[in-house]
């Protein structure tokens, strides 16, 4: 008969039974962690650190905001040109080999970048500012290789722009039609908060989808420099980290590590994994792996090896010395 | 009550109940049999157990479930003042302390667990589906601690949003699990996954108990494999 089929009594004969108490232990359990909880949560507190807003970004970074919003316009930025799930386009699409689940399922966040990010926001401005109604219809009306110019030079002249103390951004003169007024009024938007406010809007009231102002943040550089600071940034195992000094996800400590070695890491890649597909890769290695750990118990080899490697030998040190002596007593 | 002119019995009547032979047809009564049949109530609610459980490997499954206990308790309170709470309050904040360390003290605990298990081959003995609803739990842990992360409406979970959309975009499921969306993040975190984590924990004790505690590996009197 196989032992999974006995009754308890013929499973557990030659054991020694001892009497236990099984609602005490737990109720010791509950106390003991309750107890350490406490004392964790009063000594060490835990981390909050304040989110970052538009707002915030464009009063401590105005050039990167400008940069980041003209990018956006431009349609040039990463969010821009990402692929599904937020547009047609390709630039963050993953694949390996002829698998590429991130290009099948399709479309499902819009996002189209120059409107939702910077035209829809400042039509939605335009209230009682005569100057930026115009500049939007003259940009509007421009063709597509206009518009390229003046962000063109728009875009080049950031890169020598000042900040002055009061937070005024001054942009080196040139060519740049309506979008120095544009973005002249971005900036004022952002700082003022409405921005935050017009990229939550929708079509209807209640709203608790953030995916269109995390998407522009993620676009600047501000929120990476942020993050770099506090040691977050994934290279640096930062999937692992938390804010200050607290324990993170300590748990996905194997999930990280392979974004820190080759192929997963490389430009040259093996096998076709290399860091353009590395979180394809990375994740099917881990649902892979999950599926194995799932089925040690099927999988000969894999659950042998609590065997080969004796640890239960220290698990069940004192069972085992017990079980010597007796049989000892026993003789052969 | 007595009827006095009924006949006195020949035989006195038993002392303790004759053991009802249970034959009656129907769902609700096999369902009863089969429960009564896979886990008594003295099976589960046990109070001899065999000597071998005096290792400290098997400490480590009461204490995950005490800090899942007190991390549901901590996230109810944190659910019932509302998401911005904690931010403002200094009540709130530690409440969100108990809730982060129990959350550290659940995976310390539970992968102590997983890999006790592991060493000591917990699935023998027709056990491999305790140890697979045991993965089924880590998995769906770390998906709710993600969730959690998310949710918590400062720097970190923006942070952990933007990264981890990468990742998730790129198995194809950044539209069916949008990171990005605090709504759903939040429905699954405080209501959907931690139910489930709860009913498998449940199930995963009911299996335990149902089978007793594995014997120790290649001990001398053991039954047939
Ligand atoms: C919330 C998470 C979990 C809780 C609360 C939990 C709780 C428990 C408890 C109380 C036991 C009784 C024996 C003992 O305490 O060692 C047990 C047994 C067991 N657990 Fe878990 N567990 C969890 C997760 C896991 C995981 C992640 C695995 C493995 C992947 C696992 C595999 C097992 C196995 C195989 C047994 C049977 C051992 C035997 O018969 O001796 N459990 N679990």
């Amino acid at each position: 008969m196989k032992a999974s089929k006995v009754d308890k009594k013929t499973y557990y004969r030659g054991i020694r039974m001892i009497p236990y108490d099984l609602l005490k232990e737990v109720t010791i359990a509950m106390i003991g962690v309750l107890g350490v909880v406490l004392i964790l949560s009063a000594v060490l507190s835990s981390p909050d650190v304040p989110s970052v807003t538009l707002q915030s970004w464009s009063k401590a970074n105005p050039v990167d905001f400008l940069t980041t919003a003209t990018g956006e316009l431009s349609g040039s930025t990463v969010v821009a040109g990402y692929g599904p799930p937020y547009n047609s386009q390709s630039g963050s699409v993953q694949s390996w080999g002829p698998l590429s689940p991130q290009q099948w399922a399709g479309v499902h966040v819009p996002v189209n970048a120059p409107n939702d990010f910077v035209l829809q926001p400042l039509t939605q401005a335009t209230a009682g500012d005569a100057d930026l109604a115009s500049a939007l219809t003259t940009y509007k009306a421009a063709s597509s290789d206009q518009q390229g110019k003046w962000l063109t030079s728009y875009t080049t002249a950031l890169g020598t722009a000042t900040v002055a103390a009061d937070g005024t951004v001054t942009v080196p003169s040139g060519d740049f039609g309506p979008v120095s007024l544009l973005m002249d009024r971005m900036l004022t938007l952002a700082r003022s908060g409405g921005l935050d406010a017009l990229l939550l809007t929708s079509d209807h009231f209640y709203q608790t989808d953030f995916s269109r102002a995390l998407l522009f943040l993620d676009d600047g550089g501000y929120i990476a420099d942020l993050a770099t600071q506090q040691k977050l940034i994934g290279s640096d195992w930062g999937v692992m980290n938390e804010t200050g000094r607290y324990p993170g996800s300590a748990w996905l400590w194997l999930y990280t590590m392979w974004y820190q070695i080759p192929p997963f890491n490389s430009d040259t890649g093996f096998l076709g994994i290399s860091a353009a597909n590395t979180d394809l890769a990375v994740v099917g290695v881990m649902l892979l792996l999950t599926v194995l750990l799932f089925l040690v118990p099927v999988i000969p080899g894999l659950r042998d090896i609590p065997r080969w490697i004796p640890i239960h030998k220290l698990i069940w040190r004192r069972h085992y010395a017990e079980m010597r002596r007796a049989t000892a007593q026993k003789g052969p | 009550m007595t009827d006095v002119s009924a006949p006195v019995p020949v035989e006195p009547a038993p002392t303790a109940a004759p053991s009802v032979v249970d034959d009656e047809t129907g769902w609700t009564a096999s369902v009863r049999r089969r429960v009564e049949k896979t886990l008594p109530i003295t099976e589960l609610l046990p109070t001899k157990q065999p000597a071998y459980i005096g290792s400290w490997v098997y400490v480590f499954g009461v204490v995950t479930i005490a800090a899942l206990f007190w991390l549901v308790i901590s996230g109810v309170v944190l659910a019932f003042f509302g998401s911005a709470w904690w931010h403002v309050s200094s009540v709130g904040h530690f409440f969100n302390s108990t809730h982060f360390w129990s959350v550290q003290m659940f995976f310390i605990f539970m992968v102590l667990h997983l890999w006790g298990q592991f060493w000591g081959a917990g699935w023998r003995d027709g056990r491999a589906k305790t140890w697979m609803v045991g993965v089924v739990i880590f998995a769906i842990s770390v998906g709710t601690a993600f969730t959690g992360y998310v949710i918590q409406q400062n720097f970190d979970s923006q942070w952990i949003a933007i990264n981890a959309k990468d990742a998730i975009n790129s198995i194809g499921f950044g539209g069916l699990f949008n990171a990005l969306n605090f709504g759903q993040m939040y429905g699954l975190h405080v209501m959907l996954m931690p139910i489930g984590v709860t009913l498998l924990v449940m199930l995963h004790i009911i299996q335990v108990r149902a089978k007793g505690v594995v014997r120790p590996i290649d001990d001398p009197f053991q039954v047939a494999q």
